[in-house]
């Protein structure tokens, strides 16, 4: 008699039964078929409805609009744009529009958000309360209103440009917009750009083989001296050697209207200061959590071991309240991208104003045009939980080391 | 033994009393503790006291010092005539509030709006207090009944067949689409590659469409019979009465068990009978009201209910999908919730706008708060699944388990021992969600509904009211109002919460 162990049966069935139907076996299986058909008749009946519905209204289907011209005028343009331009340079019209203001978002509602979400977490009674009360009041309204109350009622409310309020002389505020010196490009410009890209780099090699040196071989460092040469230092050099790199243009005030300068127009500031406070309530909220998440014993361990209250800081506590704060900071991002489409609201010519808007009236090529916006918003987001889910796959990694 | 007390080392006389330790409690142990301990905190505390003293000064002075009360017009708020900075205009909030309310619903009708917003209340209030018996009933009124007797109180109009004639209409809508989709792909066999397969299976959806065709004949058939008669709503009542009791009674367990849910069913269909008599639907109920004449806050109290409302089933449909491991429902699931999550709430509106009219057959309209309606279901809905998956998540494996073991099927077990537990671990971010439904219901105005906002901002462009501080006085009333409703909410959340995690604490 052999004594090998028997093999295990290979039921292949069974295999096939779970992959197709998964636990329910072949009921799983008809339970497909049939919402399969339920869909197919859905995408049937929706494909025929369209195309009768276009024939009908004499539109023709397809992307073929986007090379027509577009004919109208965007009042905030990146790249140049004019009314004979097509379609398609609108909607890249839009959508750098619709970054340019979720960065400058993005960058104030960190800045803002932290500072309340300190405000809040301050041994202080009464600054704490000033943090709650802002945090409060802006989750609890509508970020439409907040936009509107921004546009129609604070900025409509602002002088006009000859009693425009001046920001130590530099900038201007009145109901036309936010008008600012413009830097204007000089002959030292090119060198200047290189250095300053050579600086940050070698800084970054640097600050790569100071780790390594660090955590490999036990050896210290000390390179911000020379991370200062690199950024500050050489840039000035070059600056010495070649001249200025850009000088600025001070708007002044001529007649009704500023000359010189870059305005601003009213609809992005209103926009953007929407944005950034509404964002920093919730980034407040995100980071007060992140830091109070971290143990008071992490600290106290910090200092037993001898570091200062800074370094026990930087390397105990930040780091473990980042893991914590990095993941729904960034839905925040992405929860402010896609809320400044709610540009249309004030009329910012963003991607949804001027190309789900102002192009789709134009055209009425409605399913291409939304689909298109759709799609924009759909790959940023699924980009981000992309980098997210790198980024989460590489604490966990850190972690388990 | 030696006493211990004479040992050197020992103290000899009482410790010289120390003086009691700095208050740290009540108001003067706070300013000393939290507002004037370190130069520091004495510079906050001056910086915080600045902060509110420039934030709430000028406010107060606005709402109430410097606020004009009375007044017929703009005359009475412009600062010429007032004699000094005006503050707040609150006549013109006085005009203006029935338009911020009601819209332009007619003013001979508000009743029944007024009406709605009672019953609303009426069932709301008991629902929200946890010791209040008969949640069950009071949930299906608020959940089910209300929206009903909602939609015929305030659009109006009537009904002119019931349950048998809606089947009956629904069914011959599908079979009518399948015989399309056959003879369309017989007419595609004709010039394509596949021609002969195309020709086979359109033959056969032919085929099974005029199968249904007959299967249904008795049924269009007595709906016609019905539609013929003069009291066509309450024969077709009676029958679908008739018919929806007997099918619970059967499948409630017949003779044995089914008398409950007999009961429960003649019972239902007794109040929808009172219902129908008392609002007249049976002859045209009241006048119609169209939808256009709708806004202020109206609207956005029906779109924020008609979110909650319809995006509580789409969300636990999708929550089981993607739980689920039958494989195309799970990846349905997953790409409806990650498309809807990744878009912006505008361009679901867009979408329901302008390209959902294009995807409905011709002759069909869609009202333009309906549209607006649908797109938010879809919205929330991917929002509200991941919500319950959290909660679907939070429920220990054993729970299924047992009730598996117990002989269960997979729907008693979801419906009687999960989704309880599930929904009670997630009710904090549940209402989360709704108080960001509320706030975004501000968007419709974008697509040309004049909610709350639009109102405010329509009434902005009157003449008759422009002043200075017009602006100002609409965003501060209309704030105060967002304001209640969304710190209600988040007020009422953590009341739950609390009461759900009284087990938990100490």
């Amino acid at each position: 008699m052999s004594t090998e162990a028997r093999k295990p049966p290979p039921q292949i069935a069974l295999k096939l039964r779970r992959a197709l139907g998964g636990k329910a076996g072949w009921n799983g299986v008809a339970v497909q078929l049939a919402f399969a058909a339920i869909l197919g008749w859905m995408a049937y009946e929706i494909i025929s409805n369209a195309r009768a519905n276009l024939e009908n209204q004499h539109i023709a289907a397809g992307f073929g609009f986007l090379r027509n011209n577009a004919g109208f005028d965007v009042n905030q343009t990146l790249i140049p744009y004019t009314g004979s331009d097509t379609f398609l340079r609108v909607f890249v019209v839009g959508l750098l529009n619709t970054l340019v203001v979720s960065v400058v978002g993005i960058v104030f509602a960190t800045v803002i958000g932290f500072i309340v979400a300190l405000c809040r977490l301050s041994p202080n009674w009464l600054l704490s309360r000033v943090g709650e009360i802002y945090v409060e009041i802006i989750r609890n309204l509508p970020l439409l209103f907040q936009l509107l109350f921004w546009y129609l009622a604070v900025l409509a409310a602002l002088p006009n440009p000859r009693q425009s309020i001046s920001l130590l002389g530099i900038a201007f505020i009145s109901n036309r917009g936010l008008v600012v010196p413009s830097p204007i490009g000089e002959s030292g410009f090119v060198p200047f750009l290189a250095v300053l890209a050579f600086g940050i780099v070698a800084s970054l090699a640097l600050r790569i083989y100071a780790r390594r040196a660090l955590y490999q071989y036990g050896h210290m460092i000390r390179i911000w001296p020379y991370l200062l040469a690199l950024l500050f230092g050489l840039p000035l050099v070059t600056m010495l050697i070649f001249g200025l790199p850009f000088t600025f243009e001070l708007p002044q005030l001529k007649g009704f209207n500023f000359a010189g300068g870059s305005r601003i127009i009213p609809e992005f500031v209103a926009l953007a200061v929407a944005l950034s406070t509404y964002t920093a309530a919730f980034i407040a909220e995100i980071v007060r959590a992140g830091i109070l998440s971290v143990h008071k014993g992490q600290m106290e361990a910090g200092s037993s071991l001898g570091l200062s209250r800074g370094t026990t800081l930087r390397l105990i506590v930040v780091p473990q309240a980042m893991r914590v704060i990095v993941p729904p900071l960034t839905n925040q991002y992405l929860n402010l991208t896609k809320n400044s489409s709610l540009a249309v609201g004030i009329g910012y010519p963003d991607l949804v104003s001027v190309f789900a808007g102002t192009s789709l009236s134009q055209t009425g090529q409605a399913i291409e045009i939304i689909a298109m916006t759709m799609a924009v918003y759909l790959l940023i987001s699924l980009f981000t939980s992309a980098v997210m889910s790198v980024y989460g796959w590489r604490i966990n990694r850190s972690l388990g080391a | 033994m030696t006493d211990i007390t004479a040992s050197s080392f020992v103290r000899q006389d009482l410790v010289a009393e120390r003086p009691a330790p700095v208050k740290t409690t009540g108001f003067v142990g706070l300013v000393r503790t939290r507002l004037l301990s370190s130069p520091t905190n004495i510079l906050l505390t001056i910086l915080g006291a600045l902060l509110l003293w420039y934030m709430v000064i000028p406010a107060f002075r606005f709402l109430l010092v410097d606020a004009v009360w009375t007044g017929k017009d703009r005359t009475a708020c412009l600062p010429e005539n007032a004699g000094y900075v005006v503050g707040a205009c609150w006549p013109y909030i006085q005009a203006k509030l029935p338009q911020l309310i009601y819209g332009f619903y007619p003013e001979a009708e508000r009743w029944r709006v007024n009406l709605t917003f009672i019953l609303a209340a009426v069932l709301l209030l008991p629902l929200l207090i946890p010791r209040l018996p008969a949640k069950g009933l009071n949930a299906g009124l608020f959940f089910f009944a209300l929206p009903v007797v909602a939609f015929f109180l305030m659009h109006g109009g009537g009904i002119t067949g019931f349950g048998l004639s809606w089947t009956a209409g629904l069914l011959q809508l599908f079979d009518d689409s399948v015989i399309g989709a056959g003879q369309v792909l017989v007419s595609l066999g004709k010039s394509s590659a596949i021609g002969p397969l195309l020709w086979v299976v359109g033959n056969f959806i032919v085929l099974v469409g005029t199968a249904i065709q007959w299967l249904i004949f008795p049924l269009t058939w007595l709906r016609d019979q019905i539609q013929a008669s003069s009291q066509s709503v309450w024969i077709d009542f009676a029958i679908t009465t008739i018919v929806v009791s007997l099918i619970l009674f059967f499948l409630g367990g017949g003779m044995r068990t089914g008398w409950r849910a007999l009961a429960t069913s003649i019972a239902t269909f007794i109040g929808m009978a009172i219902v129908i008599k008392l609002m007249g639907l049976d002859h045209g109920g009241l006048p119609i009201v169209d939808t256009r004449l709708w806004g202020g806050l109206l609207v956005t109290l029906v779109v924020a209910v008609t979110g909650i409302v319809t995006s509580m089933p789409i969300g636990i449909a999708l929550a089981l999908g993607r739980r689920s491991t039958i494989p195309l429902i799970r990846i349905f699931s997953i790409a409806y919730i990650e498309f809807w999550r990744g878009v912006p709430l505008i361009t679901v509106l867009f979408f329901a706008t302008y390209m959902l009219p294009l995807f409905l057959p011709g002759n069909f309209t869609v009202d333009g708060l309906v549209r607006a309606l649908i797109g938010i279901a879809l919205f929330t809905g991917a929002y509200q699944a991941e919500n319950i998956r959290g909660g679907l998540a939070a429920v220990p494996r054993g729970q299924g388990e047992a009730a598996s073991a117990l002989g269960l099927s997979w729907w008693k077990t979801t419906s009687l021992i999960v989704l309880p537990q599930a929904l009670r671990h997630v009710i904090p971010s549940l209402v989360n969600s709704f108080i960001s439904l509320f706030k975004d219901t501000s968007l419709v105005s974008i697509v040309a509904l004049f909610d709350l906002l639009g109102s405010l901002r329509a009434s902005f462009s009157d003449p008759v009211w422009s002043t200075p501080s017009t602006a100002f006085t609409g965003f501060a009333f209309a704030g105060v109002l967002y304001f209640l409703f969304c710190f209600g909410m988040s007020r009422y959340s953590l009341f739950v919460e609390n009461r759900l995690n009284a087990h938990r604490r100490n």
